[in-house]
């Protein structure tokens, strides 16, 4: 695991491994190694990966430390992918049964520019089935554990890509987020993990739980890592009609910019539906005290704060798992057994309708049976208008309360929105599988966000009963970079208070006696 | 076989009042398919025209062909629709193995153009058809059942999917209901499609051809008791995809719910198959049964909004419509709408059209497309377009006529060459040896031999019976096997005989 340096180059950030690999002190076959060697010693426990291929992925990385061109700056680093995104030739299930053995025959828009950028795929990881839950307990094949404290859930559905970056299985990963599938396993695991606006990543290749939702993010060791990686997917893409014909801000700038720790002049809205003043009810005092340090650290930098209502806030949740479902029950119908994937009672004893009914009820799990039920229902004729039809009226009001915050009209307003990631630092596993509203309830603060389609970035925020906290920035659509910018102060801050990065504590934990946060 | 009671037709009309409606499924003759770069070329190996798109792969996304929503409007404009200013598609949820995707991405309470009307005519009387929209969507792929007799689902060992037709755009023009056409019912609903076909024909947004099924029609017939307020539940014929059989299917179910009726018994809101060997219906899924398709708008698509100026243009450069064109041609060719309706119903104005355009005098070139070549089609059972002769060659023909190289039999057996593909009328002309004989020695030695022949005759025309003359012309025709030019060979043998 040391390279010549003396470095664990699973504890690097990828940031420096990307200056080592530069300058020529480490090649990409021994970090490529190092990583695999890691994966090999840990993930029989930790549960990170769904898919992983070491000969594959030492074929790549030698491949690259022999190719004689500039591939750029991510050429030779390896990058694990949650198993929703498309891989040519590579398994890939979005953690359900009904897709096991499926090897796709195209690369989505992610991997392929991820390969185009030189990067080494290590593995897919493991997610909620079809990203749906909080705690990747919900996927079909396996529990991940989170590196802070291994009884306990790596958040969800993104915690396989969680779980292998906070535990040195990844320098860094691709998540998903829906309603706070990045943002919710980045914050319990003490990782960086970014929700792009809406259309500024292409989904194309994107296995769909819900298309008005989904976007695909980086989470990574630190803000800058975040921004490398978003910036290597991000962009316009013709072959995703949601996709925005508009130039990403150049995000690792604003993050450099960012960590030198000046925010003078930047107004920063604390929302009080989430966890604020009347809406405490659920957060951990922990959490809260964490973020109040926060806010009080983000004033000292020269951030001018303010409390910010936005009252639509509080439907969030239930126009959510309104929206979301319906969509799900629609994207979800295409696995019928007919071309791909599972196909269960062809055996000439039953007919077509049956094939396809075996087909799902084998092949889906309950709580994605849960949410295509919830969807078929509200999307039924007489139902429509009172379910869907209300819930996308909820989201004009979120989205108009986050552009009265931002002032977009009036120009009085606040430059991001802040508020704590989630309710709760990571609950034991099982503590919430029978009460799938509590599990629900682990999104409260990420919804908004997603329902309005705006970025929003978790950065850790401190430890809470040695359990990492998350703070969320949430910025206008397309001004991406503002969240990196805070982030970044913050993050720096924080790091230079504490003397090491954030995630040291868990290296250091690992290492030795445990050290107050 | 059919075992449904049938009531007379006529008898139907005495107590019954039909009220007919369309929807018409067009698919577009672009290069690519709606929602990915896929071919749309007819005929090609099953599934070898699909992507990871349009076979609804985890994780694909649609794009829509410009093309296709460019060419809807034009159809919409064309039928004077209100082009909307913004629109969506919209997912019709369903499960089958021919849908790729769980569901058939299509639009729904957001057509694209609506409110549009069409004029047709029956036997010299204009019925206007009001368009209620015109949306687009994306076709089904293929379900061939293999191991039954029929080809259908029932008694089949296994079923097979081709989804190159899976994706190719589709446009779907539904008229409102038409009350009022009575007796013409089945003959308004044949002229509505045949119109709407030659509309698109001069649009040139389908190649228009039914035997591939780029046009089919589902067919709503209803009858209400003559006087009655309320209009009768309907049955959906689905697709039928002739011409003939649009008007037959009509028929038939307006003599098969008359029976029921008059039975006292009650029509059941269903879709029915069309049987074109036995011109009858039979039941297909009830509607009362109806699946939820749950639509809601695309969420992978963004919404459309065609830019007015945009849409100005396009109406702009609409090509000259069907009845612009025929109320133009019918005054060219100086003929009267009975006339044209008959070409009309020929299929024969655009051929006829490119035949005076190719040189040939208008009622020749009629004479010709309505006459022998009707004939041959018929005799064929083909349409006319699908004759192996072009209006080129008609044009060709008709003037080797004019110019005395041929008279009307010889060109009727140069078209046989023509048709068994043998060339051109004048290659024909010559590699049969079919042109008119002049007053050659070969002529003269025929018509002396007529003379020689039949002594009896000429004694008669000699003796004053001129009309007996005839006899002797068909024996010279007959001689010469019609290559003879009957009014020379008359002239020679008066000259000879009443000298």
């Amino acid at each position: 695991m040391s390279t010549p340096a003396g470095t664990d180059l699973t504890a690097t950030d990828a940031a420096e491994l990307g200056r080592l690999l530069n300058t020529g002190e480490v090649s990409s076959t021994e970090i490529t190694r190092a990583y695999l060697d890691r994966i090999a010693a840990d993930d029989g426990e930790l549960g990170a990966y769904l898919h992983v291929d070491p000969d594959a992925a030492l074929a790549r990385a030698a491949e690259l430390d022999s190719s004689e061109g500039d591939l750029g700056a991510l050429a030779g680093l390896p990058v694990a992918l949650k198993d929703v995104v498309v891989t040519e030739g590579v398994p890939t299930t979005s953690g359900s049964r009904i897709l096991e053995g499926w090897r796709p025959p195209y690369d989505a828009t992610v991997a392929a520019r991820l390969k185009a950028a030189g990067t080494v795929l290590l593995g897919k990881t493991n997610m909620d089935e079809f990203a749906m839950g909080s705690s990747t307990e919900n996927s079909a094949y396996k529990v991940t554990r989170n590196p802070w404290d291994r009884d306990r859930i790596p958040g969800g559905s993104s915690g396989g890509s969680s779980a292998a970056v906070a535990g040195g299985l990844a320098p860094w990963a691709i998540g998903t987020d829906t309603g706070g599938s990045i943002r919710q396993p980045a914050a319990v695991t003490g990782l960086v993990g970014h929700k792009p606006t809406y259309g500024s990543v292409s989904r194309f290749g994107l296995i769909a739980f819900s298309s008005s939702l989904d976007q695909a993010g980086p989470m990574a060791r630190t803000v800058l890592d975040a921004a490398l990686l978003h910036e290597a997917i991000g962009g316009h893409d013709p072959l995703d009609s949601t996709s925005i014909p508009a130039p990403l801000p150049p995000l690792a700038e604003c993050a450099r910019r960012g960590a030198e720790g000046d925010l003078s002049g930047v107004r920063i809205g604390v929302v009080r539906e989430l966890g604020g003043e009347g809406h405490a009810e659920g957060y951990e005092p922990g959490v809260l005290a964490r973020f109040g340090e926060a806010v009080a650290l983000l004033e000292s930098l020269g951030a001018e704060i303010r409390e910010v209502s936005c009252p639509a806030f509080d439907l969030a949740l239930p126009a959510y798992y309104l929206i979301a479902p319906s969509e799900a029950s629609s994207n979800l119908a295409r696995f019928d057994g007919v071309r791909y994937g599972l196909r269960v009672g062809d055996d000439g004893s039953h007919d077509l309708d049956e094939v396809m009914a075996l087909t799902r009820e084998q092949g889906f799990g309950p709580e994605v049976k849960r949410r295509i039920i919830l969807g078929t229902y509200a999307l039924s004729s007489g139902y429509y208008e009172a379910y869907y039809g209300q819930a996308q009226k909820v989201r004009t009001l979120i989205s108009r309360d986050f552009n009265a915050a931002f002032g977009i009209d009036d120009g009085n307003g606040v430059d991001v929105l802040i508020s704590p990631t989630t309710p709760t630092v990571a609950f034991p596993i099982g503590s919430r599988t029978d009460d799938p509203i509590a599990m629900y309830a682990a999104d409260l603060c990420t919804l908004p966000a997603s329902l309005a389609g705006v970025p929003a970035i978790s950065v850790p925020c401190g430890l809470s009963e040695g359990l990492p906290v998350g703070l969320q920035v949430m910025a206008p659509a397309l001004a991406d970079d503002r969240c990196y910018r805070v982030a970044a102060a913050l993050e720096a801050a924080q790091d230079a208070a504490r003397g090491h990065r954030f995630l040291d504590q868990l290296v250091r934990r690992a290492a030795g006696p445990e050290e107050p946060a | 076989m059919s075992s449904d009671t049938l009531v007379d037709f006529d008898e139907v009309l005495t107590r019954y009042e039909p009220v007919i409606g369309l929807e018409t499924h067009v698919e577009l003759g672009t290069a690519s398919k709606m929602f990915c770069g896929c071919s749309t070329t007819f005929g090609a190996e099953p599934n070898t025209q699909t992507c990871p798109v349009c076979l609804g792969l985890p994780g694909s996304l649609p794009v829509a062909n410009a093309a296709a929503i460019e060419a809807t409007i034009r159809i919409g404009l064309a039928l004077g629709c209100r082009i909307a200013t913004w629109c969506r598609f919209a997912r019709k949820n369903y499960f089958y193995p021919d849908i790729p995707k769980g569901f058939q991405t299509s639009q729904y309470d957001e057509p694209l153009c609506t409110a549009g009307h069409l004029d047709v005519e029956v036997d010299g009387e204009t019925y206007r058809v009001e368009i209620e929209r015109v949306h687009l969507e994306e076709d089904t792929g293929k379900n061939l059942h293999v191991g039954g007799a029929t080809g259908r689902i029932h008694g089949a060992d296994h079923s097979l999917v081709d989804y190159n037709r899976a994706g190719i755009p589709l446009v779907e023009i539904v008229t409102r209901p038409i009350p009022g056409t009575g007796a013409k019912a089945p003959e308004v609903a044949k002229a509505y499609v045949t119109e709407l076909r030659e509309i698109l024909l001069a649009l040139g947004v389908s190649e228009v051809r039914m035997e591939q099924g780029n046009l089919r029609s589902d067919v709503n017939t209803s009858l209400s008791p003559i006087g009655s307020l309320e209009w009768g539940i309907r049955t959906e014929t689905k697709n039928v995809n002739s011409l003939r059989s649009v008007e037959r299917s009509v028929r038939y179910e307006m003599r098969r719910q008359a029976a029921v009726l008059d039975a006292g018994e009650r029509i059941l809101q269903e879709t029915r198959h069309f049987h074109e060997d036995t011109g009858s219906t039979s039941p297909g899924r009830s509607k009362e049964e109806a699946t939820d398709y749950r639509y809601f708008p695309e969420p992978d698509l963004v919404p459309i909004a065609p830019d007015e100026e945009w849409v100005e243009k396009l109406a702009a450069a609409l090509p000259e419509l069907p009845a612009a064109r025929r109320a133009r041609l019918s005054e060219e060719w100086g003929i009267s709408p009975t006339e044209m309706a008959w070409l009309v119903n020929a299929g024969a104005v655009g051929l006829v059209s490119e035949t005076v355009a190719a040189g040939a005098p208008p009622a020749d070139a009629r004479k010709w497309w309505l006459g022998e070549l009707a004939r041959r089609a018929n005799d064929a059972g083909v349409d006319l377009a699908a004759l192996a002769v072009t209006p080129q060659q008609v044009a060709e023909l008709v003037g080797l006529v004019a110019a005395g190289t041929i008279n009307d039999q010889l060109a009727r057996q140069v078209l046989d060459g023509v048709l068994a593909g043998e060339g051109d009328p004048a290659a024909v002309v010559e590699s049969r040896g079919l042109a008119v004989m002049g007053e050659s020695d070969e002529l003269v030695a025929a018509v002396d031999a007529a003379i020689e022949g039949n002594p009896d005759v000429a004694e008669k025309v000699r003796g004053g019976k001129v009309q007996a003359v005839g006899a002797l012309v068909g024996a010279v025709m007959k001689t010469t096997r019609g290559k003879a030019d009957a009014a020379t060979v008359k002239r020679m043998l008066e000259e000879r005989l009443l000298a």
